[in-house]
């Protein structure tokens, strides 16, 4: 037997959970220690599995598999694709990150916050990583509850509400998604997700095709969230402690994407090919959308988070260009890769950089206990290293050359452009202006102009505040100028996607 | 004989125990609170014969009583729910009432009873069993007599039970006249192969369908035989209150599938568009009622009534091949954990705050830690959140609809997931109260060690269902072929 890499990636932070809350109150130092600790070995571990996935075949690699529940056929199936790693590598290193920062930030209730976020990340990784639909669903679950928890007792003024508008919201989505699960079951005999892509439920019933399809849709386009189907995320991510809106932004989001990746294009090619237009259009609304409502926002959070509506559209706008372009051959075989490897590689971005700006977030409202952009002003002076920070973070976001989210930016639409032009054209003004919304809202009107006396003497970024954002940052520049390493692991799997539909 | 003696040994076992807590009671004075214990043993003993039995087949009384899996799985389910509920008891009836004997020993009794309808396969004989099942219910939902809202729901419950019974005795007699039979097997036979054209009369099938369905429904409190519900649980004692949401829905549920598959198989045609119909109002109705209580007892009455909404989805989509009473056999035993579970923590509030008040388990997590994550995980499970045993009840009950494969049968499915999303919401509302508020009065409560155990108890089961599904599955498998025997479909 091989060694059991996903399962311990997944079940260690279950150890943590456990671990944080038999801890006695009074240790309450070390117990955050031992959780930093101990979220570092999923990371390390996933690092192994990045290092030792072989790209060129881009198959499932690191499979494990037992019996679960053989009387409905059920099975505990584990692996990663390319598409899979780089997310659980995500997941693994924010949770390191957030967790880090929460031992600073987190004054009441510690034990049982580390290990709802703990449990969080159990179930973001178990959704990545699970190649059976029962499975899936169970990690699918899990996640919600701590989050809910994380909203509603660590979370702003109006937390009781984002909290049960969240679960409320997603929770419809996921029923749904159950009743498409149960259906694809009773119709092929098997929950596996592989097995199903192969099997192509309801090939012969476009109805029924339609109705599993648009029941995962709901489920996925919820947690993307697509609109008009967003309104949850606004309310969760202002009302969120920093580090849930962190994850919330960095890896939540990404489930739905990756519901759409995983499930929807391999399983229902032919429905999703015929239902393009539609998502296309919500796609476009969302990046449009996003971008003006974003601009409109004078709350630094609200900001980021419409911001992140339109960040999700560019992931959507490339899975929907792939979709859009099947059955077509192999005209457009090559754009149909470059905008799904974008796609894929924007979920990275997005995580690395949206949950590095509401980190920043985080940062000035510890200070200053305000989020109205209208209340800051000249922070450069007595910030500086704030404001290279939220600088290189806001351009990375708004796709300058050089930092990460202009690759996935660039090949989205690269791929887009020659499938879906006139979608595309449109979608392309998104990025003017969420480049004037983040060189005007954020960096001048917090850094720029005549200082506000009443920050005279802000203190500037801490040391561990720094080290908080360092790897971000790293990856931000890395994978900006040196992108291989992660296309080359996306890209295998995503011609291999291709070459299957 | 002696055989038949063997296989009636669950019944034998209860009644000697439910004589023995009475005697002992009447002899030593002193000995009340030692007597639940004694009543536990005897749960306990007659779960291990019960389990000793499991697989055997058998027809006693000329044909009055089976003795198959089905029934061994309900007796089963019977004999659990009383134990935790004596467990509950203890330290709640000890400051409420001094006749504690006799309450358990009616607990056992009524524990007998609900055995005895699970195997009955006569109509006289199910007649007979569902009234011992509600008249010593009557009595224990009255049992507070100084509670002036306890007498109030004993004699609503009464009212009910008595005219509703009186219905269903007329639906009796009607399948009676049309079949020349009492038992199921027979009535089955007479139905299907008719003597004559003439000897058939489907248009009275109809009514004495629904007559009889009123008696169960309102042991099941289904719409619209439900309205005593939520004033009998408000005014019962706590545990009584989660008895009754248990034990005796439960045992409406063995006759109500024993009746319908086994004698009126040819009549599903019929029977499938109403009891698909009580499904829906049910559980919306239930759903949607609950979300305005603000007395958790009543907030868990009309739960529980959109909860038999649900498994009766399950009845519905009965079939040779679905899972359907699988799924309702999981979710009747699931549903025993977690509700079981959600009251007997309402017991322990109650016992240490004296309030139902659901504004008074405001920071409740401070106050009391187990009790609060104790309830979350058993609403989780209520709303169908996996990892609990609530999802495993679903996911079979809507998975045999979605099996089904009919339009109806995918609406169903649609306003069953749709109503979960509803009760979500307050379910959690309490969740929200208990974990996001501060409380009003910091002290911590101290439960007492009886109810921490009944609370652990329920709570592990309703993990490990939902972790480790597949021994209860084999064993709601198993249970159901026995049934199934007896069913031409």
């Amino acid at each position: 037997m091989e060694f059991p890499y996903l399962t311990l990636i997944t079940f260690i932070p279950l150890l943590g959970a456990v671990a944080c809350l038999l801890i006695p109150r009074k240790y309450e130092r070390e117990m955050k220690r031992l959780a930093v600790a101990l979220s570092l070995i999923p990371l390390v571990l996933a690092a192994i599995l990045w290092l030792n996935y072989d790209y060129t075949a881009g198959t499932m690699q690191f499979l494990e598999e037992y019996a679960w529940i053989p009387t409905i056929n059920v099975h505990y199936r584990v692996g990663v694709d390319g598409i899979s790693l780089p997310l659980v590598f995500l997941t693994s290193l924010l949770t390191v990150i957030c967790l880090f920062y929460s031992s600073y930030t987190i004054k009441e209730r510690v034990k049982e916050y580390f290990a709802f976020f703990f449990l969080l990340e159990m179930g973001m990784v178990g959704v990545f990583v699970s190649l059976d639909f029962f499975l899936f669903y169970v990690f699918w679950e899990i996640g919600l509850v701590p989050m809910y928890f994380l909203i509603g007792v660590w979370g702003g003024p109006r937390r009781q509400y984002a909290a049960i508008k969240f679960f409320l919201y997603t929770l419809t989505g996921s029923v749904l998604m159950l009743l498409a699960i149960l259906g694809m079951y009773f119709a092929e005999g098997t929950f596996g997700i592989l097995e199903m892509a192969r099997l192509r439920p309801f090939a012969d019933n476009f109805t029924l095709q339609s109705l599993a399809f648009w029941g995962l849709f709901a489920a996925f386009a919820i947690k993307v969230p697509l609109w008009p189907f967003h309104t949850w995320l606004p309310d969760a991510h202002v009302e969120a402690p920093t580090a849930g809106s962190v994850i919330l932004a960095g890896v939540l989001l990404k489930l739905g994407a990756y519901g759409f990746l995983r499930i929807l294009l391999p399983i229902f090619p032919q429905a999703f090919h015929h239902y393009a237009p539609i998502i296309a259009i919500l796609a476009l609304l969302s990046i449009v959308y996003g971008a003006l409502v974003s601009m409109a926002q004078w709350d630094l959070k609200k900001l980021i988070a419409y911001s992140s509506v339109n960040h999700m559209g560019y992931v959507m706008l490339g899975l929907v260009a792939a979709a859009s372009a099947i059955g077509t051959s192999e005209k457009f075989f090559d754009s149909q890769a470059m905008a799904l490897n974008g796609a894929v590689m924007q979920m990275f971005n997005h995580g690395i950089i949206t949950g590095g700006l509401f980190l920043l977030v985080g940062v000035i409202y510890e200070r200053t206990h305000i989020r109205d952009l209208k209340g800051f002003g000249g922070l450069g002076v007595t910030m500086p290293l704030y404001y290279g920070i939220m600088t290189a973070t806001c351009l990375a976001s708004l796709g300058l050359p050089g930092l990460a989210g202009f690759i996935s930016e660039f090949l989205v639409f690269q791929g887009a452009l020659s499938i879906i032009p006139p979608v595309a054209a449109i979608a392309i003004s998104g990025v003017v202006v969420t480049a004037a919304m983040f060189l005007w809202k954020v960096i001048q009107l917090i850094f720029l102009g005549p200082l506000n006396q009443k920050w005279a003497d802000l203190p500037d970024m801490q040391r561990w505040e720094v080290i908080t954002m360092a790897p971000l940052l790293f990856f931000m520049v890395l994978f900006g100028l040196y992108p291989t390493p992660i296309l080359n692991l996306i890209n295998g799997t995503v011609v291999k996607l291709l070459s299957g539909l | 004989m002696l055989e038949d003696l063997v296989l009636l040994s669950p019944e034998i076992t209860l009644t000697i125990f439910a004589l023995l807590v009475l005697g002992l009671d009447l002899a030593f004075k002193r000995l009340k609170d030692a007597l639940a214990y004694v009543a536990i043993g005897g749960v306990i003993l007659a779960i291990v014969v019960t389990a000793l039995l499991f697989g055997t087949q058998g027809s006693l009384f000329s044909g009055m009583l089976v003795v198959d899996s089905f029934a061994f799985y309900f007796k089963i389910i019977a004999c659990l729910a009383t134990g935790l509920v004596i467990l509950s008891s203890i330290a709640f009836m000890k400051e409420r009432t001094p006749y504690r004997g006799e309450f358990y020993g009616l607990l056992l009794l009524a524990t007998l009873a609900i055995t005895l309808l699970a195997g009955a396969s006569d109509l006289v004989m199910i007649y007979l069993s569902f009234e011992f099942v509600s008249l010593t219910c009557y009595v224990l939902v009255g049992y507070l007599r100084g509670d002036p809202k306890s007498s109030e729901g004993g004699i609503k419950y009464f009212l009910y039970g008595a005219v509703t019974s009186a219905v269903m005795l007329y639906g009796i007699s009607l399948l009676y006249g049309i079949t020349g039979s009492t038992n199921l097997v027979e009535i089955r036979d007479a139905l299907l192969f008719p003597a004559s054209p003439a000897a058939s009369t489907p248009w009275l099938i109809l009514p004495a369908l629904i007559f009889m369905l009123a008696g169960f429904g309102f042991k099941i409190s289904l719409v619209p035989f439900h309205q005593w519900t939520p004033d009998a649980y408000e005014g019962a004692p706590t545990p009584i209150a989660a008895f009754l949401s248990v034990g005796p829905k439960a045992a409406g549920f063995a006759v109500l599938i024993r009746v319908f598959l086994t004698a009126l198989p040819a009549y599903q045609i019929d029977w499938v568009p109403i009891l698909s119909g009580i499904s829906l109002v049910s559980m919306t109705f239930g759903n949607l009622v609950a979300i305005q209580q603000t007395n958790i007892k009543r907030m868990l009455a009309y739960s529980s009534i959109a909860q038999v909404g649900y498994i009766l989805l399950g009845v519905v989509a009965a079939g040779p091949e679905t899972y359907g009473i699988t799924g309702v056999l999981l979710f009747i035993l699931a549903y025993l954990f977690t509700n079981l579970g959600a009251f007997v923590a309402v017991v322990a509030f109650s016992h240490l705050t004296g309030s139902d008040e659901i504004a008074d388990y405001a920071g409740l997590i401070r106050r009391a830690p187990l009790l609060a994550a104790a309830l979350v995980v058993f609403f989780m499970s209520l709303a169908g959140i996996p990892p609990t045993a609530g999802f495993l009840g679903k996911f079979f009950v809507f998975g045999a609809a979605i099996q089904m494969g009919q339009k109806v049968f995918y609406f169903l499915a649609v306003v069953g997931v749709l109503n979960s999303i509803i009760s979500l919401y307050y379910y959690f509302n309490v969740v929200r109260l208990m974990c996001f508020l501060p409380a009003k009065d910091e002290t911590s409560l101290q439960i007492p060690r009886s109810l921490v155990l009944a609370v652990t108890i329920t709570m592990a089961m309703t993990l490990v269902m939902g972790l480790h599904p597949q021994p209860f599955i084999e064993l709601a498998t198993r249970s159901v072929l026995s049934i199934a025997v007896l069913s031409p479909l």
